[in-house]
């Protein structure tokens, strides 16, 4: 094989067929065998697909935690849960809801699978700290379980604001656990993060210039960047919060001149931001599948990327609607008045562009599509209900009431949970070879689709009536209970469509029709490849020719050659226009990863009982980052830099 | 104008159940700012249906005109035409979008300036607010200190005329919160803040906290008492007394089981020897149709069952439970009920 890769000047020596490429490839990319290689994977596929099952376990665990909140509220006083048990239950299903499993999934879970498959890569950049970014998310998520099951679940709501959250009300250790718990996790989304950009920018095929990346890698992109900002507003708020337990500092604490609401922005900052790190990933998925099952091209591809940019702008610049009800000087709320509506024209573009793309197709409406409908209806609700969170009067009388419960699970049950669902249909052939059921599919999604509204949409007139929000009980007196009784009762309908899900996903994995390569006719592509792919992506990375990739294909479309295949290397292209610029080596399976994360976890863990936790820890930390980033012996490409590529 | 059957409609949407009796619902407003919410309320909620409507018929008619039923996937179709006509209907819808917007900003922020704005210029009622785990301390600041009135959870304030509110909070964050009055307020410890209310409805209206502030979040409830001036005048020199004095043995008696046992570690009467602060005052405490943050009513039972154990009633609350032989609690029970 030669050196030199490039068919742009179309000079090229047509590939004659080496039947042993596939072999020698397998070869080389791998995993261990068994537990050890189970420990030590890097094949960001394998990775994507734990993000996304460990993502849903817990996904299951709130559903269970929801389903208590409703049978406790079902009735007035009821006694089924007392207030301890009650507080911990809906702070732990908020917790796990938004960090163990809507970022979780949605973000890291679709994104580790997908992007480097869809940039055409032979795996994701810095595939280690992706490992390690997944143990970090499943410490997080265990630490915060094994609290509540040894009764020591965090109880100050899932935003955990000071006072109550502060040594003074809060003794024991439960919040100190939600405080680590989001260090876990928002560790491992920045981790992600960092992996995604870095694969997006640096590692796609050549010829997929920024102008032509598919609209999911450009949400994807946008949303690490916003990880990358907001995350770190959270970790400065719950380690301050921890410092003012366990040190005894007296950042959030007023008697000694701390502020109470600077916890609130620092959370906000990040929380809002949050809002959107969890709906652009549904709407990429939704810009991905409408072309597809519309057989075109999307319309407005730029403005849907310019909203999605402006989106990810705006969206750091709202937070300040989730506090309205503390009395801010009034230009302050006209400013978060404005900027809140303003975020409503992004979003509003991309709807329209949808739109105007089914308007003129050949729309099959194959399940992923139908979930798609749903998104419409669904999201819609939560999305122009907010239109009403935005002012000021009204923000401050539905602040904090069943309104905004119900407003919220339309924003995220429609813009992540039906985008969700749409995507796992989408990709399953993909992940492993086999068509979903369109029947039990269909069930599902009728199932859910009744069940959620009937719950949730009930919520909206709770909340007019008054009823606030995380309430353990409430008395006969308010006539709360015949819409609370019917909220309780969609839950039965969501149950049983989750487990349809459940069931479809089991039966169609070994049972399923036999997929092909791209059974829905897709244009990206991660559809090029076998379903489900092997374990270096590729025979050949291709290249790209449009935005549409595999719709723009030439008949004789150009295939990447020039890399090794006995070591695992891959291509580095450059960021805006995708000359290849150099080779890098894979790292390949590696056991420190683990190692690492049981030595932060250790550290972290130990930090909620003493603050020697950390000078303790952070040796073994530092001996693990100095294995993991030990030189091997051999440099894999003597050639680097672009001389390689010279043409 | 919309018409009345429009408004119907509206009733039917956000009142598929029949209306709670008593006062605690955003869209039954008894005060000019709540009314102002509920009109902006409504106005919002109209444009954002006609939105939805608009986009649902959209892409209900996309889907449906567009849709083939063939399950191999169609090769890739081109509509030039027909793109360029879409997008200059995107561009209107976004532009449409834009207009809406600004009105509802606009007519916010008006309807936020007339809400918190006070546009009276009577002399305004003075209350202090403060949160406590898990009840309401209530003042009336009075530059002469034995003019103060200290009450707890029952707020009475005068018709028609303005109620200035100081808040703060002495733990944690709680949230006042009155619906059929106006919006919510954090009461957030290490700041004070005012805001204003009026009322021009003599009634008796529901509030209760709104902010997440631990165990007996949900029986933190308050109610204020919308009287007429002369009314709130009497109720206030009233409150404005110290404690009345037993008239008979057993009130007598109840007294010195109030003085004798935990109960003045944190209850004042004044006019004994109870003067803590830690706890709701009780000086008038007979005088207050609820008990425990609008919990129980005040009846002899329930007051009985509250003094015995409150952590039955409200789990996690600060008041210890107190087990007094039956005659004592009896005689404290009478004595509490004599404090009008």
């Amino acid at each position: 094989m030669t050196e030199s890769i490039i068919e742009k000047d179309r000079q090229v020596t047509r590939l004659t067929p080496d039947p042993e490429l596939p072999g020698r490839l397998e070869r080389t990319w791998r995993q261990h065998g068994g537990i050890w290689g189970w420990l030590t994977n890097t094949d960001h596929k394998a990775i994507g697909v734990r993000f996304m099952v460990t993502a849903f376990i817990f996904f299951l665990l709130g559903g269970i935690l929801a389903a208590l909140i409703r049978l406790q509220l079902m009735r007035p006083e009821n006694s089924f849960l007392g207030p301890d048990a009650y507080n911990q239950i809906f702070t732990m299903h908020g917790s796990t809801m938004i960090f163990l499993f809507a970022v979780p999934m949605m973000f890291q879970g679709f994104g580790v699978y997908v992007v480097p498959l869809m940039c055409g890569a032979r795996n994701i950049a810095f595939p280690r700290l992706n490992l390690l970014s997944y143990y970090l998310y499943l410490g997080g998520g265990l630490l915060m379980w094994i609290g509540l099951l040894t009764n020591t679940g965090p109880d100050v709501g899932w935003f955990a604001y000071v006072t109550l959250s502060g040594p003074g009300f809060s003794p024991g250790h439960r919040a100190d656990i939600w405080a680590q718990m989001i260090t876990f996790t928002e560790v491992s989304a920045l981790g992600v993060a960092i992996c995604l950009a870095t694969t997006i920018l640096r590692h796609r095929a050549p010829g997929m210039t920024l102008n032509r990346m598919p609209i999911l890698l450009w949400e994807k992109l946008v949303i690490s960047i916003m990880v990358i900002f907001a995350m770190p507003a959270v970790m400065v708020a719950s380690s301050l919060l921890l410092l003012d337990r366990l040190v005894g500092t007296h950042f959030f604490n007023p008697a000694e001149g701390g502020d109470v609401l600077l916890y609130q922005h620092l959370f906000w900052f990040f929380g809002h931001p949050e809002v959107y790190i969890i709906f652009l990933p549904g709407a990429s998925i939704i810009s991905t599948l409408v072309p597809c099952f519309c057989r075109r091209r999307i319309l407005g591809y730029t403005p849907i990327v310019v909203s999605v940019i402006a989106t990810g702008f705006i969206g750091f610049g709202v937070w300040v609607h989730h506090m309205f009800a503390t009395g801010l000087p009034q230009l302050s709320e006209s400013f978060f008045t404005a900027a809140s509506l303003m975020i409503v024209i992004p979003t509003g573009v991309q709807f329209f562009f949808w739109m105007g793309t089914i308007w003129h197709s050949r729309l099959q409406l194959r399940l992923p599509m139908l979930w798609v409908f749903g998104y419409f209806f669904v999201f819609l609700i939560g999305g122009l209900s907010g239109v009403m969170l935005a002012s000021v009067p009204l923000d401050t009388q539905v602040h904090d009431t069943y309104f905004i419960v119900a407003h919220f699970h339309y924003v995220l049950i429609g813009g992540a949970l039906f985008p969700m669902f749409a995507g796992l249909y989408f990709w399953f052939p993909k992940i492993t070879g086999r068509m979903a059921s369109e029947t039990l599919g269909k069930w599902h999604f009728w199932l859910f689709f009744i069940g959620f509204n009937i719950t949730f949409f009930t919520m909206h007139f709770l909340g007019l009536r008054g009823m606030p929000r995380r309430v353990y009980t409430y008395s006969p007196d308010m006539h709360w209970q015949t819409l609370s009784a019917i909220a309780s009762s969609g839950v039965i309908f969501m149950t049983a469509g989750v487990i349809v899900f459940i069931v479809n996903v089991f039966r169609s994995r070994v049972a399923g029709e036999i997929a092909g390569n791209n059974p829905w006719g897709d244009a990206s592509l991660e559809w090029a490849t076998s379903s489900p792919p092997p374990a270096y992506n590729y025979l050949y990375p291709p290249t790209v020719n449009g935005r549409d990739a595999l719709w723009d294909a030439l008949p004789d479309q150009p295939v990447v050659v020039g890399l090794r295949d006995d070591i695992r290397e891959t291509l580095v292209t450059h960021s805006l226009d995708t000359e290849p610029q150099h080779k890098d080596e894979d790292p390949g399976p590696s056991i420190w990863p683990l190692l690492a994360s049981l030595t932060i976890s250790a550290t972290f863990v130990g930090s909620i009982f003493t603050p020697w936790a950390i000078p303790v820890g952070a040796p073994p930390v530092i001996i693990t980052l100095i294995g993991w980033l030990w030189p091997r012996g051999h440099s894999p490409t003597p050639m680097r830099g672009r001389e390689s590529w010279s043409h | 104008m919309i018409p009345e059957a429009t408004f119907h409609f509206a009733g039917l949407l956000a009142q598929a159940v029949p209306l709670a009796p008593g006062s605690h619902n955003i869209l039954h407003p008894g005060a000019p700012q709540g009314s102002h919410i509920e009109w902006l309320y409504w106005f919002i909620f109209w444009i954002l249906l006609a939105v939805y409507v608009l986009m649902i018929v959209g892409f209900t008619r996309a889907g449906a005109k567009s849709r083939v039923l063939s399950r191999e996937p169609l090769p890739i179709s081109e509509y030039p035409e027909g793109d360029r006509r879409a997008k200059w209907a995107v561009g209107t819808a976004v532009a449409i979008t834009v207009i809406i917007l600004f009105v509802v900003l606009a007519i916010s922020v008006a309807t936020g300036k007339r809400v918190a704005g006070m546009t009276t210029s009577k002399n305004p009622v003075t209350i202090s607010v403060t949160g406590h785990q898990w009840w309401w301390e209530v003042t009336y600041p009075n530059p002469q200190a034995d003019q103060t009135v200290t009450t707890a959870n029952e707020i009475h304030v005068p018709v028609g005329t303005p109620v200035v509110v100081l808040t703060n909070s002495a733990d944690v964050i709680h949230s006042f919160w009155p619906p059929s009055i106006t919006g919510k307020r954090d009461l957030l410890p290490g700041y004070s803040t005012a805001f204003w209310f009026q009322v021009d409805q003599p009634g008796v209206y529901r509030g209760q906290c709104a902010e997440f502030c631990g165990l007996q979040h949900a029986h933190m409830g308050f109610s204020i008492v919308a009287q007429s001036v002369s009314d709130f005048q009497a109720w206030q020199q009233q409150q404005l007394k110290p404690a009345a004095e037993p008239t008979d043995q057993e009130v007598a008696r109840g007294r010195a089981v109030f003085l004798t046992h935990t109960c003045l570690m944190c209850h004042t009467i004044r006019g004994t020897d109870a003067g803590s602060r830690v706890g709701p005052d009780l000086t008038h405490l007979a005088s207050r149709k609820m008990i425990a943050a609008e919990t129980l009513p005040n009846t002899t039972g329930a007051l009985a069952g509250w003094i015995v154990d409150p952590q039955r009633i409200k789990p996690g609350a600060r008041m210890t439970p107190n087990p007094l032989a039956p005659d004592d609690l009896q005689a404290l029970v009478s004595y509490l009920r004599s404090l009008q």
